[in-house]
């Protein structure tokens, strides 16, 4: 299974076929247990990175520093969803430190950041404080470089 | 001037034994190579990675610090007791880093060393047949004769005690092993080893052990030769950095036997060359105390395309046995007829494919081609393709 998992991370358009050399299994074998992890919420999604910049497309993105007090019974729970539902939030992660939750949320501008801070977030009962830091340019996402390839070996063609 | 330029080029200056050398199979086709492009490779010996971003970053350091002199012609002693640690926690050996562990200039150089350490004119070494390139010529300049021990391709390309021991004279000093093997893949088993160690005992022989792919291998365990009962003092044992943390070009490598034969190297090594350069004897140190989660990561993605490049050459038809280390598949073409440098040839030009003949490796390497798995995935695929279409055409058939 954690073969097959690594296999389709790396490069989600492999097929079950292709998987199943990769792996050493039967094709059937590969389909079922990407069928299981995906009904068990193993596998959430496929998804690719791209950069947008390079495409002609501007997007603004900001990370967000929540304070907020934990609540009875549901700890943060509660307020990370209430945060997570909004679909400009990309990524909501409870972290140890000076703050509670970190937030990113990506949006068409400047403005369209800030007035969710200031009307969405801000608002929620349980925030007592929020920092927000606007990206200035992203080197690496998601374990892959944005500009500027890493090297490749030079190799000879035929070495003993 | 006394002599016309003429007279220079009449008279052999070359040494007889060196004139005497064969020349590599593997640099004919260096020079076919130059001319074409958009060729696909699957004749390099070495990884397609770059080393590792924290272990370049080491040497960096370095360089800045100021490490650039010499070393001890050992090494550095913090490189020969991380390889102590190494080897003992890997293998349960344990080497004195002091007396007992020699940084060499890449196995190419301990090989060599080796060689010339314990050979005298005539003496006989016994080497499985297909091997690596370097190993007769290195036996041969140190003084001694190859003998050549069948291993074929019914029987995986392990080397048998039985054929070793059928083999020895009173001149036989040494057994070159080399497994995981190149050009094969092969992988011997803790048992078949203990075998050929037991007839080393029993003829009062030495085994060089060049374990260079001992970490690349697939779903089976390397067993270190010096770990087996009664081996140890009769063992050189020879390792590297070059595929494991893909450090080819940094030449560093490491040799390990008992004092009295590692002096003896040692002799030898301080004379022609000093001590292994000190930026690639730091980056070996940073590799060993924290590269390993790298060397998982490069078995893996080899793993995956072993398995490629074998189903895949299994599709077309063509006899593979499992290769279960390093990172060659070694498929038989004999039932096209060609001679396997034919092949390679006919390979090249029609549908530029390089792989490298197995006549390279010895006689019994003929009627296979070594296909190297450390390139990308896609390439694999490629590369499939062509030598799909190839056959289809060698065949009669269309493509
Ligand atoms: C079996 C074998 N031994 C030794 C070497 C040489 O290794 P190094 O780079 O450490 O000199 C190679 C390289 O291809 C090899 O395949």
């Amino acid at each position: 299974m954690k073969q097959i998992l690594k296999a389709i991370e790396r490069n989600p358009r492999l097929t079950p076929a292709e998987i199943a050399v990769m792996t050493g299994q039967s094709e059937a074998d590969v389909a079922a247990a990407i069928a299981r992890a995906e009904q068990d919420r193993i596998i959430l999604g496929y998804r690719t990175v791209i950069n947008w910049e390079r495409a002609g497309e501007d997007e603004v993105a900001a990370l967000i520093e929540v304070r907020c007090a934990p609540q009875r019974e549901t700890g943060f729970d509660a307020v990370a969803q209430r945060i997570y539902r909004y679909p400009e939030v990309r990524s909501v992660w409870l972290v140890s430190g000076t703050f509670d939750l970190a937030v990113m949320v990506v949006a068409k501008s400047m403005r369209e950041v800030s007035l969710f801070v200031s009307e969405r977030l801000a608002t929620i009962d349980a925030v007592q404080g929020t920092a927000t830091y606007f990206i200035m340019k992203r080197y690496k996402e998601d374990g892959a470089i944005l500009d500027g390839d890493e090297p490749t070996a030079h190799r000879l063609a035929v070495t003993p | 001037m006394a002599t016309s330029v003429g007279s220079v080029a009449n008279r052999n200056r070359v040494a007889k034994l060196v004139s005497s050398l064969p020349p590599s199979g593997i640099r004919k086709f260096f020079d076919l190579l130059a001319s074409l492009d958009n060729v696909i490779s699957l004749g390099v010996g070495e990884p397609d990675f770059v080393t590792p971003w924290h272990i370049r970053e080491a040497a960096m350091y370095g360089l800045e610090r100021g490490e650039t002199s010499y070393t001890s012609n050992y090494g550095l002693i913090e490189l020969r007791s991380e390889i102590a640690r190494h080897l003992e926690r890997l293998y349960q050996v344990s080497y004195d880093p002091r007396r007992e562990i020699l940084v060499t200039v890449g196995v190419s150089e301990g090989l060599d060393l080796a060689m010339r350490a314990i050979l005298d004119p005539g003496d006989e070494v016994l080497c499985p047949d297909p091997g690596y390139v370097s190993y007769r010529p290195c036996i041969q300049l140190a003084g001694g004769t190859v003998i050549p021990v069948p291993t074929s391709f019914a029987d995986d390309f392990k080397v048998r005690a039985e054929e070793i021991e059928a083999r020895i004279t009173p001149r036989t000093k040494a057994i070159l092993l080399g497994y995981p093997s190149n050009p094969t893949g092969a992988v011997l088993s803790r048992e078949e080893l203990a075998a050929i160690a037991r007839v080393a005992e029993r003829h009062d022989l030495i085994v060089v052990a060049d374990e260079i792919y001992d970490r690349l291998v697939y779903g089976v365990e390397h067993t270190c030769f010096s770990s087996l009962p009664g081996a140890r003092d009769r063992t050189i044992l020879l390792g590297g950095f070059s595929k494991a943390y893909a450090m080819t070009g940094w030449r560093v490598g490491y040799a390990c036997a008992r004092p009295e034969l590692l002096e003896a190297m040692m002799k030898i090594h301080q004379y022609t060359m000093l001590c292994a350069p000190v930026m690639a004897q730091l980056a070996a140190i940073e590799a060993l105390r924290y590269g390993e989660r790298d060397v998982q990561e490069m078995v893996d993605e080899y793993d995956r395309r072993r398995r490629v490049m074998l189903t895949g050459f299994r599709r077309l038809g063509l006899d593979c046995f499992e290769p279960r280390g390093a990172f060659y598949v070694f498929p038989s073409i004999a039932r096209t007829g060609l001679s396997s440098e034919a092949f390679a040839e006919r390979l090249l030009n029609e549908e530029r494919v390089a792989v490298v003949p197995g006549s390279a490796f010895g006689e019994r390497g003929e009627g296979h081609i070594r296909c190297c798995y450390a390139t990308s995935l896609a390439e694999i695929e490629e590369a499939i393709r062509r030598i799909s279409r190839f056959l289809a055409r060698l065949e009669g058939k269309d493509a």
